[in-house]
């Protein structure tokens, strides 16, 4: 057994143990891990992405106008991240130019996803890490020794609130269904804006949930992930990786594309401003064509060959400037640094997100990052809420080009997300995505670079290898 | 297979709730308002006291979680209803705690124990190409599982099958013009199987829950629902959409729609294709009946066999 019974005996600081962990639960799709240990730590990692469905091919041909409707099809915890993205495409290339309210209602469908997101991947996906749930199903079976730290009482506190959660969570989706028609999968996100010009009604009806939602990620998720770090403080110092980010920024503050989360690249320890043509995906060691490999997805093709030798995830490899880099609430946060919550402010005792330091490029600092995001997005949309006018148009009508060219780029909930559109004789000569797990969940590249996950689980501790209980929680806090 | 009823564990007198009144309680309904509402509280009362939580393996193919998280916003029963008190959820990749061999070997003990007497839900499509290399499941001792597989060996052991969602339905996207991944639908995976285990058809993209939560109480009730020549529940898609479309009366004015946002009028015209699509959305609204799609955009027939190429372009008339 693979995932949880060592294939030798316990440790030994010069001894290797392989450990596989198939499936990866509680993440949105198919994962395996592979990891080899020494002297109770990770000492190297394969991430294997098990599944492919082939959106690039089934797009070509297709009326340009339906790729928000299937694109959002890719991941249905953040459809309406790829809806956005598929619509910044296609706005660029029919060159159309929002209104402001169709600008704001886009960001407040968004934003409200955005929220849900985060709060379900804290509580019903990555907490029960750290929290044991009722002894009964689909809480058991767990690790036999799985680590969990918390006393009784708070331990009871965190399996409410995952209770209270669901139903947060829920609310978050009435309120994208407000503008966004329904969730998942909105209709309201179209090339040209929103369909749904608010109503005073509406914008009442969600400002009236928001405010359920605002008070418990104030005073229950974020104190809770901070409670955590007492417990878990160990988590914060380990799962570094390559410590390289992107973020394309997301949440259009005007139309000149300054956003709230800012768009950044960080590497080696430097600031950059973002050019996409320094994006290449490389394929060595993914399940696609050989001759595909190293492409910006701007001349992506997307064509696989799952028999492939020596590959092993149907994952491309994206690279920044030829180096792998992680994507998602860290990166953005990264970017961004915004001053932290009042509550973050009090536990850490400093003011700013980059004031955290190293400790950020951790398993808990990535959990810290988002729900310190979660805050900053929650203020935002109570900002656009006051924004948005009644019965203001949100709609720009704009036929289709007869070929032109466009490129989306945004953030998901978990990370940096790019959508490139070719359009010829009005159909989809060519569409290619780079999501957001593609950045974090990647294998090799062709110049024998881990992928950002695979680099963060060196140096984990694994004392126990019938119950590798970080690795699973390394790979949760990326969200993918 | 309609003739063919399940009873899991459970008889009908137990719950104290006749079937006659349980259609009643399900096709009962006002517009904005889930019908499973109207399951609590005698419902769940029932079920508490009379059963035994039903065992639930669901299983993930070539998806996108959509319908998973679909079903988390069933309003009542809640989802923490649901997973509590009426089904036993024994393996869900999304939700499940287990992880690696531990949760693989969990799957067929509960099928072994349970043989014959659980419920295997299936979520997205099933690829055969390529032996089934496209959606890998998980490993137990170096042996790879894969979709196709897993379905094959759970398939004739299950009482029933729930296919969720129109992946796994009739194939949907994965199985779109285009797709390289032989992506197929549970019934069309079956039958090459030969595995005759009665199939309910959910489909939607995703399924509302209360067709999700309504079939799963109704097969514990009192059996297989009724089901249309599409294998779908006729309670929840007998109905035409646009011939029960609050908006019809605008369209028997020739009072169209003029562009997307426009709030008035029937949006035929901006591609609705709400006359071809059997599903009660324009009753039972989504998200706590908050919205529907024709009342934001359009219908793009996303619980239809022929979804999305038949519905395709989205925003063109189907005329």
């Amino acid at each position: 057994m693979a995932g949880c019974k060592p294939q030798t005996e316990p440790a030994q600081a010069d001894k290797k143990i392989k450990i596989a962990i198939d499936p990866i639960s509680r993440i949105e799709g198919h994962l395996k891990a592979e990891v080899e240990v020494a002297g109770g730590r990770v000492v190297d990692a394969h991430i294997t992405g098990g599944m492919y469905r082939g959106f690039e091919q089934i797009l070509i041909g297709r009326d340009p106008r339906d790729a928000t409707q299937i694109t959002q099809r890719i991941c249905g915890v953040c459809p309406t991240a790829h809806a956005t993205a598929s619509a910044l495409a296609l706005d660029d290339a029919f060159g159309v130019e929002l209104t402001d309210n169709g600008r704001i209602a886009r960001n407040l469908i968004l934003g409200a996803n955005y929220l849900q997101s985060h709060i379900l991947h804290f509580y019903h996906l990555a907490a029960l890490d750290y929290v044991n749930g009722p002894d009964t199903a689909p809480f058991v079976p767990r690790y036999t020794q799985n680590d969990v730290r918390l006393p009784k009482e708070l331990n009871d506190v965190a399996v409410g609130q995952y209770l209270e959660a669901l139903e947060i969570r829920k609310i978050l989706h009435e309120m994208v269904a407000l503008l966004g028609g329904k969730m998942p999968h909105v209709q309201g996100i179209v090339v040209g804006g929103s369909t749904e010009i608010p109503t005073r009604e509406a914008l009442n009806a969600y400002a009236e949930r928001f405010k359920k939602v605002k008070k418990f990620v104030l005073e229950k998720y974020i104190p809770l992930v901070y409670l955590l770090a007492g417990p878990y403080g160990d988590l914060l110092k380990t799962g570094v990786g390559h410590k390289n980010m992107v973020s394309w920024g997301v949440f259009p503050l005007d139309n000149n594309g300054n956003t709230l989360l800012k768009s950044g690249v960080y590497t080696d320890g430097k600031d950059y401003e973002v050019n996409p043509a320094m994006i290449r995906e490389f394929v060595k060691y993914s399940w696609f064509e050989d001759s595909t490999t190293g492409l910006n997805p701007t001349q992506g093709k997307t064509l696989p060959d799952p028999n492939k030798r020596g590959a092993y995830s149907f994952i491309k490899s994206p690279r920044y400037n030829g180096k792998p880099h992680e994507g998602g609430p860290l990166a953005r946060m990264w970017a961004t640094n915004p001053a932290l919550s009042k509550t973050g402010r009090e536990k850490l005792g400093v003011t700013h997100l980059r004031d955290i330091g190293d400790a950020c490029f951790s398993i808990l600092g990535r959990h810290v990052a988002r729900a310190e995001e979660t805050a900053l997005v929650a203020m935002a949309v109570e900002e656009w809420l006051s924004q948005a006018q009644p019965g203001k148009e949100t709609f720009v009508p704009a036929d289709i080009p007869q070929s032109a060219e466009g490129l989306g780029m945004t953030e998901a909930p978990r990370g940096a997300l790019l959508h490139y559109i070719d359009i010829k004789d009005r159909k989809i000569a060519n569409y290619q995505v780079t999501s957001a797990t593609i950045w974090n969940a990647n294998p090799r590249d062709d110049m024998g670079q881990r992928g950002p996950i695979e680099e963060a689980l060196i140096g984990v501790p694994v004392p126990d290898a019938a119950n590798p209980v970080n690795v699973g929680r390394l790979i949760r806090s990326f969200d993918p | 297979m309609k003739d063919k009823q399940v009873l899991p564990d459970v008889q009908p007198e137990k719950t104290g709730i006749s079937r006659r009144n349980f259609l009643k309680t399900l096709t009962g309904t006002a517009a904005g308002i889930g019908i499973s509402q109207m399951f609590n509280p005698a419902l769940i009362q029932a079920l508490e006291k009379g059963l035994q939580r039903h065992p639930v393996i669901w299983i993930q193919g070539q998806g996108c979680t959509g319908c998973s998280v679909s079903l988390l916003n069933s309003v009542d029963p809640s989802i923490a209803d649901i997973l509590l008190k009426v089904i036993s959820l024994q393996f869900h990749p999304t939700v499940g705690v287990a992880e690696g061999e531990n949760a693989m070997k969990h799957v067929y003990d509960v099928a072994n124990e349970y043989n014959g007497r659980f419920s295997l839900v299936i979520e997205g499509a099933i690829p055969v190409a390529h032996n089934g290399k496209y959606c890998i499941l998980g490993e137990i001792e170096h042996r790879e599982i894969t979709m196709t597989g897993l379905v094959q060996e759970l398939g004739p052991m299950a009482s029933s099958i729930l296919a969720i969602g129109t992946c796994a339905t009739y194939g949907g996207i994965p199985a779109a013009k285009g797709n390289v991944t032989g992506a197929t639908g549970v019934m069309a995976f079956l039958k090459t199987k030969n595995i005759t285990t009665p199939v309910v058809n959910i489909p939607g993209c995703p399924p509302h829950p209360d067709w999700i939560v309504g079939s799963i109480v109704h097969l514990l009730e009192s059996g297989i629902p009724e089901l249309d020549y599409d294998g779908r529940p006729k309670l929840f898609f007998g109905n035409n959409i646009h011939d029960n479309c609050p908006r019809l009366e605008d369209y028997d004015e020739a009072f169209m729609s003029m562009s997307l946002s426009d709030p008035m009028g029937c949006r035929m015209d901006v591609g609705c294709k709400g006359p071809d699509t059997y599903a009660d959305c324009y009753k039972r609204k989504w998200n706590s009946g908050m919205n529907w799609c024709v009342d934001n955009a359009v219908c793009i027939g996303c619980v239809e066999p022929g979804f999305p190429d038949a519905m395709s372009p989205f925003y063109e008339p189907a005329y």
